[in-house]
């Protein structure tokens, strides 16, 4: 079980060639009170970089993009039914979907923990 | 694009960045979007306690002359003759074909001391233009003073007469809608009670080099917060209130804009409003579009530039706010739809990232507005 990160704030909790996927509390501090989450439904394919989610905070919409290519096998309908898990909890209870991942070896482009806290503190 | 270094800060930017604001660029200014606890916690706030706003950058002038109130009907299609002493009017600024180039706050000063002068309050982005035009269309009858010197204070909220009343007793007894002189905490402010979240609550000019102050005495009160432009927006969408830019512009005329009561009785009758022909037309026939409310059956927002579908998926209208209403508990937004689906009930689709979503057609307010009148 290894967690990666990419540069767009997304997040990926590996178990295999199954990933769980949501937002970094970075993310989640920028983008303020969640109110509304649209998730990828089951079966959905996946390009790596491409549109997976949508978010909406009280101010604005931002997009979800997918760590690395692959097929939504699960949604969160807690955090459906209740966004702001995504704020309160980000990097756990406010997990956006659970994915079958295509290439495990695509992951080996994605940063480690050590690496994001480093790029997410040279940002401003 | 505007660099950071072009942007001007308000005398309270210090305060704002000291009380954890997260800045950004608006209207030229450095604001603050939202304080650590958030948007929707400043907008509940506004509407159950009172929200101190920051609205320096909001412009403010003396329109100085002889007969101002006369004059200035010329360029907006309200009464303005008619106002009381210590009266403030909302209205429109108009070109000559009736589009709307800013929306402002007109006030006969409760004194008279010189010529028949009026106060205006104008939007932040719209201000050069607007002096610009008015002085143009008002030369040799009026000069304009722009008041950079003042700054704007707003305290909104159901307590906040009771606050304010702690440093200047005759807010209390102020009607809505009406301006005077007034000490505040021993500051000479003009305390208007009047503003733009749809409660009760009052607007304070106060001399920029005393705002700090004012601002630090009005956050020791316990009913009061710090509430940022993120919430002021929220807030006034839940009222039904226009966002000059988005709401109305230049394109768009009072009618349409669902703003026919600005245009005053008298002003119908003379036909003298700029753009008579136009306003006039619309008022007797009714207009091809129409401003109203949309509220989305669903919990997604939709929201400024969202199109607008018929139940049968012919394009009628735009979405120009929308958003997530934190007292509604759910998105709201508002646009123009063509006039013969504005009633209230009409079933439409706004489409969101490519997807219509249903929503139906509403009256504005989305919440009751909580004026008080003493």
């Amino acid at each position: 079980m290894s967690v990666k990160y990419t540069e767009d704030h997304e997040w990926i909790r590996v178990d295999g060639t199954t990933g769980r996927v949501g937002i970094t509390d970075y993310a989640q501090s920028q983008l303020g009170d969640v109110v509304f989450v649209d998730l990828p439904a089951a079966g959905r394919a996946l390009v790596g970089g491409g549109e997976a989610a949508v978010v909406e905070s009280v101010k604005a919409a931002s997009e979800v993009y997918a760590p690395v290519a692959g097929t939504v096998t699960a949604a969160n309908q807690a955090v459906a039914d209740d966004p702001s898990l995504v704020n309160s909890d980000p990097e756990a209870d406010g997990w956006f979907y659970e994915m079958a991942i295509a290439d495990p070896a695509e992951l080996d482009r994605l940063m480690d923990k050590a690496a994001y806290d480093r790029f997410v503190a040279g940002l401003d | 694009m505007t660099a950071e270094h072009d942007l001007k800060k308000t005398p309270l930017y210090d305060l704002h960045v000291e009380l954890g604001a997260k800045m950004v660029p608006f209207a030229g200014h450095l604001m603050p979007l939202q304080y650590p606890t958030g948007i929707l916690a400043e907008h509940q706030h506004t509407r159950t306690q009172a929200g101190l706003f920051d609205v320096s950058h909001m412009g403010q002038a003396w329109i100085n002359g002889t007969e101002v109130a006369a004059s200035l009907e010329a360029l907006v299609p309200s009464d303005l003759r008619s106002l009381e002493r210590g009266q403030t009017r909302y209205t429109v600024l108009l070109n000559d074909d009736g589009g709307i180039l800013d929306d402002m706050m007109v006030t006969r000063p409760i004194y008279q001391t010189e010529g028949s002068r009026m106060f205006v309050v104008l939007n932040a982005s719209r201000t050069l233009a607007d002096l610009a035009y008015i002085g143009q269309r008002l030369s040799g009858r009026a000069v304009l003073v722009d008041l950079d010197e003042r700054s704007l204070l707003a305290l909104q909220g159901p307590k906040a007469a009771a606050v304010l009343s702690r440093f200047a007793p005759e807010a209390a007894t102020m009607r809505y809608m009406f301006a005077r002189p007034m000490e505040v905490a021993e500051i000479p402010c003009r305390v208007s009670r009047t503003g733009y979240t749809g409660e009760d609550g009052f607007e304070l000019s106060v001399p920029a080099d005393q705002v700090e102050e004012l601002a630090r005495r009005l956050l020791q009160e316990p009913e009061v917060a710090p509430v940022g432009l993120g919430a002021r927006d929220s807030l006034r969408l839940e009222a039904g209130h226009c966002l000059y830019g988005h709401d109305i512009d230049d394109t768009t005329d009072p009618i349409e804009a669902s703003l026919a009561v600005l245009v005053g009785k008298r002003r119908r009758e003379a036909a003298d409003v700029p753009g008579a022909a136009r306003i006039l037309k619309a008022l007797a026939e009714g207009p091809a579009r129409r401003r109203v409310g949309f509220k989305p059956a669903g919990r997604q927002p939709a929201r400024d530039g969202a199109v607008v579908l018929a139940p049968d998926g012919t394009e009628i209208g735009v979405v120009t706010s929308g958003g997530f209403g934190p007292t509604v508990g759910g998105p709201i937004a508002m646009g123009y739809v063509q006039s013969a689906f504005a009633g209230p009930g009409t079933a439409v689709q706004l489409v969101v990232r490519g997807t219509p979503q249903p929503a139906v057609v509403v009256k504005l307010p989305f919440v009751p507005r909580g004026h008080v009148q003493p």
